[in-house]
């Protein structure tokens, strides 16, 4: 396949996920239609600008353009939205929020807001998180974790720093605990308001293996341009490894 | 002279006035924000020179602009610009000015309800400039005032702009239904709907959004100040925890229902923002090429067609809340949908150029400079307006890119197209036409040297509303280098909008001094005979064959 010029004009981040692509193809498909239709416009604009100036055309036309070919392009631009809607957009879109992978086969986090950070809570090797309560949280437990409760013992968390392993679905059960957030993972082409209140889904699997950052999409308050984390995709070895090191700081006192 | 015979004046075209200074003073209140933001943008953390004494020890100890301070500044801008500058001067100036002139009618149907509306706008307006001096200062989450932010923000800026928001929308309100009982119930005789000046269309639309649009906000805002207030819980959920402290409040309730309140009022806002500046470019264009607008019928058509349309959009502002497939696909088609009569009247506007003899005066500079300008705000648009791409773009600087496009550069434009074109009308002076087209290319390519590179920066993945512009991050520094000679072009804008503001004062006492229609325009406003008028034709008999003139006025009758 011929690569599209218009992605490598756009200059998105690095295509990083399997939907990247997908949503990459409907970007750079708009951009070409903006082209045209701008191109087109322009053109016709100052070949008319130039046609008709006083000095070239003293009398105006009363009934000026004559023809139906505006309906044509009118048209025109009414089917390429149609197609970009019906054969692109509202696909890929329903990809991402219909067709979720099962948990058993995908990686499960949650990820939880707050003003100015990312609490990350991995469930540990039992897969189950453990129960959190608001009455909890402090500043050494930020999510409000139960360590008393079984399945919280296990659980691993971290603030500001998610590892996935690459090429397996990763789910993020996003929340917030105070103000609307934006959890954004700009080369995952991921981007998931979350609302407190409100808790959200949202799944994507990472393709290529990097260390990129976290970025806060929403209005948050006064740190909201400091609200970053990181994420780093990793090999599957690596990030089990990862989660070893993890568990281990968890068993010191 | 009395300048308290100005202030309590019920006669349309005092009020117009009225509304026009007291708006274009705000425009340059919002604009001299913006131009501290883009200082912090392109030099963070640096003190601003000259100035820094002026904007505070609180707010900007040392001259450096600190986060806080910086989101009053975002949040002020874009409330003052949309709610006191650009509405009410699209609104309130040319329409209250306009629309009874070229209806013919004597006034408006309810001249004290008009300046009623008027003197609620101005409080509203004081009401927001006297939020900057409260410890704490102004409301600084955002021109949207998401909640719970704004629920919860400390201090007394955010109850402030509610309060502002209500006056403004009570001002809205009456205005608009003043608009629509004028203009359906004061015509001059033979002056039948479709022989209405397309300007007049545009007011007409704008008021029923106006009327329907602004009671979301207006109860939205009611709440808000509810749970700020009388300790409510509307747009607060339970559960919360803010700075590690579980939060004392009742719960229970919803913070996305104040975006859906918001956004009801939002999109349709966009509109109110629109419309009246097609109108302006539309009256501009017809009299400088000197023949009828092409599909004038057809751009009726289409202006109801967005207004309706208006009100079914304004869920693509919240894609990424956790919609699902049928919710998205339903705000996506609309959008979709909308865009089409947009596309239609420009397109007319264009197609209008066509066999024209056209005359370059300074309006109509800046009411041809309003079409392309517009037509990169638009198209920019279809990317934010299909969910799979606002993914990567929702709230970045594309966003920004977007929406300035459409009202700086479009809208503005087209509101200065205005003031050139009918100060002559008011003032009986020209304005000078040198300084005019300085102006023009000045702001021009100011405009664009500020916004082409936000569509860029957006693409990269640079988010909105940060106080140092993205530097944090590593995906915006490649592109963070834009932001110099963005600022440097926001500086040159100022100093381009001075050759406005000596033209407008100048000309009104030394202006060239011409007759009543110099523009040899054919809509009723420039007749400015005595007599009642009465109407024979359409409104854009430019170029009639075998008239005696290349205009035929709307108040001439047939000959015989």
């Amino acid at each position: 396949m011929i690569p599209d010029p218009m992605l490598e004009w756009l200059g998105l981040p690095v295509a990083g996920s399997a939907h990247a692509a997908d949503v990459d193809r409907v970007m750079a498909l708009v951009h070409w239609l903006m082209l045209v239709l701008f191109v087109g416009w322009s053109l016709f604009f100052a070949y008319v600008l130039v046609r008709f100036r006083r000095k070239a055309h003293p009398a105006a036309s009363h009934h000026g353009l004559r023809g139906r070919w505006s309906s044509w392009i009118e048209g025109g631009v009414l089917a390429a939205e149609v197609v970009l809607l019906a054969f692109f957009s509202i696909p890929v879109w329903s990809s991402r929020v219909d067709a979720f992978p099962s948990e058993r086969a995908s990686t499960v986090v949650r990820v939880v807001a707050e003003q100015f950070a990312w609490n990350v809570h991995y469930p540990g090797p039992d897969g189950r998180f453990g129960r959190t309560d608001i009455t909890l949280i402090g500043p050494a437990n930020p999510l409000g974790l139960d360590r008393s409760d079984p399945a919280a013992r296990d659980d691993i968390t971290t603030i500001n720093q998610l590892n996935v392993p690459v090429n397996r679905p990763v789910i993020v059960h996003l929340s917030s605990k105070d103000m609307v957030h934006s959890f954004t993972l700009p080369q995952m082409r991921v981007k998931q308001d979350a609302i407190p209140g409100v808790p959200q889904p949202v799944w994507f699997t990472p393709t290529e293996t990097g260390e990129w950052e976290i970025a806060c999409s929403q209005l948050c308050g006064l740190g909201h341009y400091r609200m970053r984390g990181f994420y780093a995709v990793q090999r599957q070895a690596d990030f089990d490894a990862w989660l070893v090191s993890e568990a281990a700081l968890l068993a010191e006192p | 002279m009395a300048p308290l015979k100005y202030l309590y004046s019920t006669d349309h075209k005092v009020i117009g006035l009225l509304y026009g200074f007291t708006s274009l003073c705000f425009l340059l209140v919002g604009f001299v924000l913006v131009i501290v933001i883009r200082w912090q943008l392109a030099f963070p953390g640096q003190p601003v020179p000259y100035v820094a004494g002026l904007l505070g020890a609180a707010n900007a100890p040392g001259g450096i602009v600190l986060p806080e301070f910086y989101n009053q500044l975002g949040a002020m801008h874009g409330t003052i610009m949309v709610f006191l500058g650009v509405v009410p001067l699209a609104v309130g100036a040319f329409g209250n000015y306009l629309v009874p002139l070229q209806i013919g009618a004597p006034d408006m149907a309810f001249p004290r309800l008009n300046l009623a509306s008027y003197w609620f706008y101005a409080a509203g307006g004081a009401i927001m400039l006297a939020s900057f001096f409260l410890p704490g200062g102004a409301a600084n989450n955002g021109w949207t005032s998401y909640a719970p932010l704004s629920d919860l923000a400390p201090g007394h800026g955010q109850t402030f702009w509610l309060l502002g928001m209500l006056f403004i929308i009570f001002s809205s309100l009456l205005g608009a239904l003043n608009f629509i009982t004028t203009i359906v119930q004061l015509r001059a005789p033979g002056l039948t709907w479709f022989r209405l000046p397309f300007f007049v269309w545009a007011q007409f639309v704008t008021a029923f959004l106006l009327l329907l649009a602004f009671p979301a906000l207006q109860a939205a805002a009611l709440l808000q100040g509810m749970d700020r207030l009388a300790g409510s819980s509307f747009f607060l959920p339970s559960g919360l925890a803010v700075s590690g402290q579980a939060l004392d409040v009742a719960g229970g309730g919803n913070a996305l229902l104040w975006q859906h309140l918001f956004w009801f009022l939002g999109h349709p806002e966009v509109y109110v923002l629109i419309l009246p500046a097609m109108g302006i470019a539309a009256e501009v264009i017809a009299n400088n090429t000197r023949k009828p607008l092409w599909g004038y019928r057809v751009m009726v058509y289409s202006v109801f067609v967005l207004g309706f349309l208006s009100f079914v959009v304004w869920a693509h502002h919240m894609f990424l809340t956790g919609m699902g497939t049928a919710i998205s696909a339903f705000f996506q088609t609309t959008t979709m949908i909308i865009s089409i009569p947009s596309v239609v009247i420009l397109s007319s506007l264009i197609l209008s150029l066509y066999g024209g003899s056209i005359r370059f005066t300074t309006p109509m500079l800046f009411a041809l400079a309003f079409l392309p300008m517009f037509g990169i705000g638009g198209l920019t648009g279809l990317p934010l307006g299909l969910a799979t791409t606002d993914i990567p773009l929702h709230d970045t600087n594309y966003v920004v890119g977007h929406f300035h496009y459409l009202v700086a550069p479009g809208t503005i434009f087209a509101l200065f197209a205005g003031i050139y074109h009918w100060f002559p009308r008011i003032t009986g002076r020209m304005m000078n036409d040198v300084l005019g087209r300085i102006h023009f290319a000045g702001s021009l390519i100011c405009m664009n040297v500020i916004f082409l590179p936000m569509f860029v920066q957006g693409l990269a993945g640079v988010n909105r509303r940060l106080w140092d512009g993205g530097a944090e991050y590593a995906h915006a520094q490649g592109v963070l280098h834009f932001n110099v000679p963005m600022s440097i072009a926001a500086f040159g804008l100022a100093f381009f909008q001075l050759f406005f503001i000596v033209n407008l004062f100048m000309s009104i006492r030394y202006g060239r001094r011409v007759d009543t229609n110099p523009w040899e325009a054919t809509t009723l406003e420039w007749n400015t005979g005595t007599a009642p008028v009465r109407v024979y034709r359409d409104p854009y008999d430019y170029s009639v064959p075998g008239a005696k003139a290349d205009f035929t006025p709307q108040y001439e009758r047939a000959e015989a």
